[in-house]
């Protein structure tokens, strides 16, 4: 395309089937505990 | 629902309900909120006078295209997902240990009130620590990876309850099939080589404190007797970054309104040498000097924008200088499924705190806090009636997520801040929120020119 460029293919409603089995990194928000997005976290389920 | 912005000579439309991001010309960057629930005509009557018919539906093809591909204007489908979050089994992944209510340092914004939160002085022991982890075991059901996190306070004040502990875990994880992560956060001021030694062969990740620059590190974090912590553990923490190779461990430092020049800080850690670092805004309630008010925004929303561009440079250049900025990390083609950015940190009920006597709480920085008291490590939970409030404390139950772009990135933002700001967890920390859908836009920005750049090359 011209006019855009998409950076990424991988959708979100993808991640729903298999998702939720909670084995990832908790992720602390807190400022205390450096974890502070759930967007840069890996996923141990792939 | 889509978000754009402009940053550093770079357009990013972003679909909130797909994921996808994309990086659009200023003709599309334009258009693109208008096109969403106006027709061909409004679009081209609205914009004609800045470009031309063939170009507008030109650029109106596209869209229609990406809209076709589920990867603009996307639909919302996701709070339906809540009722198979409602319908899991409860269960505890991850603990912090509050291995010692005490502290070496007197932090002016602690919020654990220098080690005591809002109790006496104490350590844990190791019968504590051994019923906590029997504890995690017990409540984790099918998960296999555990994590502890040793927290205080400053737990290498209680080193040996920290080995104690570990020791204790590894015997148990392979009677019960769990892989236990530990990680220990430490101002450092004890820290030695036989210590250092041992944290690296058992420590998942380290957390070490550090402010930045010495003037304004000294000035937040004395020693108990006043004078400043940076000459003592510098040192010491330039040789444990480089004794784990600069990986799995973060120097992290907290800003507040007395340094708003914080990339200063950030790029002082980085020009020491360290390579993962993260540095956050202090929470604070209005009646402190410190604390961020809604006037310093502005200020800290440019603050980010001149660090997100350097480090961009920096990443560019490689090399020594280069460095990761925790708060700019993102993944933007895997990362979490959308049930765990639904739910966001699992306090209160996959994450619970430890206190030395062996109190549970539902995340640090609850305890001690009144009505907040969820059982403890020897006889189990018996607040059920807490717990099942922070279950539901997900981005579908807070008015203000509902129309967040940014909920899918920050999942909710920290229960604690929002209760200790507004007296709700369910109500979320404004400020807070601000600056992190601007360390959002940061991190888009600076994949983004990446993405460009090589585009570019592909096209060489």
């Amino acid at each position: 395309m011209k006019h855009v460029k998409t950076m990424n293919t991988s959708m979100l409603k993808n991640t729903m089937a298999k998702g939720g089995c909670g084995e990832c990194q908790t992720s602390c928000q807190s400022a205390c505990k450096t974890s502070c997005t759930v967007a840069n976290q890996a996923c141990e389920n792939r | 629902m889509i978000h754009k912005f402009s940053m550093n000579g770079v357009n990013v439309v972003l679909d909130v309900f797909s994921g996808a991001v994309h990086v659009a010309d200023d003709t599309m960057f334009d258009i693109v909120d208008t096109y969403e629930n106006s027709s061909r005509d409004e679009v081209i009557k609205l914009f004609g006078d800045k470009y031309s018919a063939d170009e507008l539906n030109e650029t109106m093809d596209e869209l229609d295209e990406l809209r076709k591909e589920e990867m603009l204007y996307a639909p919302d489908i996701y709070e339906n997902a809540i009722d198979f979050v409602d319908a899991r089994q409860p269960v505890v992944k991850a603990l912090c240990l509050h291995i010692a209510h005490d502290c070496n340092l007197k932090c002016k914004y602690c919020f654990a009130e220098e080690g005591e939160y809002h109790g006496h002085r104490s350590l844990m022991s190791s019968k504590v620590g051994r019923a906590a982890i029997d504890f995690i075991i017990k409540n984790s059901g099918k998960r296999h990876n555990l994590e502890v996190d040793f927290f205080g306070g400053e737990p290498l004040m209680n080193f040996d309850v920290v080995k104690e502990i570990v020791e204790y875990a590894r015997q148990q994880e392979k009677l019960y099939d769990k892989n236990f992560r530990f990680t220990i956060t430490t101002n450092g001021v004890l820290l030695n080589d036989e210590i250092l030694d041992y944290i690296n062969k058992n420590m998942h990740n380290v957390v070490i404190s550090l402010d930045g620059r010495k003037e304004i590190n000294d000035m937040m974090r004395p020693r108990a007797g006043g004078q400043g912590s940076y000459d003592l553990i510098v040192p010491k923490f330039i040789k444990l970054a480089e004794s784990r190779n600069q990986t799995d461990y973060y120097i992290r430092g907290t800003f507040t309104r007395h340094n708003l020049d914080f990339s200063k800080d950030v790029l002082h850690m980085a020009d020491l040498g360290f390579k993962q670092i993260s540095v956050e805004p202090v929470v604070g309630t209005p009646d402190t000097d410190y604390a961020i008010r809604e006037e310093d925004v502005p200020a800290i929303c440019e603050e980010y924008e001149r660090l997100a561009a350097e480090l961009y440079e920096r990443h560019k250049k490689g090399g020594e200088g280069d460095f990761n900025f925790f708060h700019f990390n993102i993944d933007l083609t895997g990362g979490p499924c959308v049930i765990k950015r639904l739910v966001g940190c699992g306090s209160g009920t996959e994450y619970l705190s430890v206190t030395p006597e062996g109190e549970l709480y539902p995340c640090h920085q609850f305890v001690g806090l009144e009505g907040f008291s969820m059982g403890n490590v020897f006889d189990g939970m018996n607040n059920f009636e807490l717990r099942e409030k922070f279950s539901k404390c997900n981005v579908y139950a807070k008015e203000e997520c509902k129309n967040c772009w940014a909920r899918f990135y920050c999942s909710g933002g920290c229960a604690a801040n929002a209760y200790q700001l507004s007296g709700d967890i369910l109500k979320p920390y404004e400020i807070g929120c601000e600056l992190q859908r601007k360390r959002i836009e940061c991190a888009i920005m600076i994949k983004a020119k990446e993405f460009q750049e090589e585009q570019l090359n592909n096209e060489d």
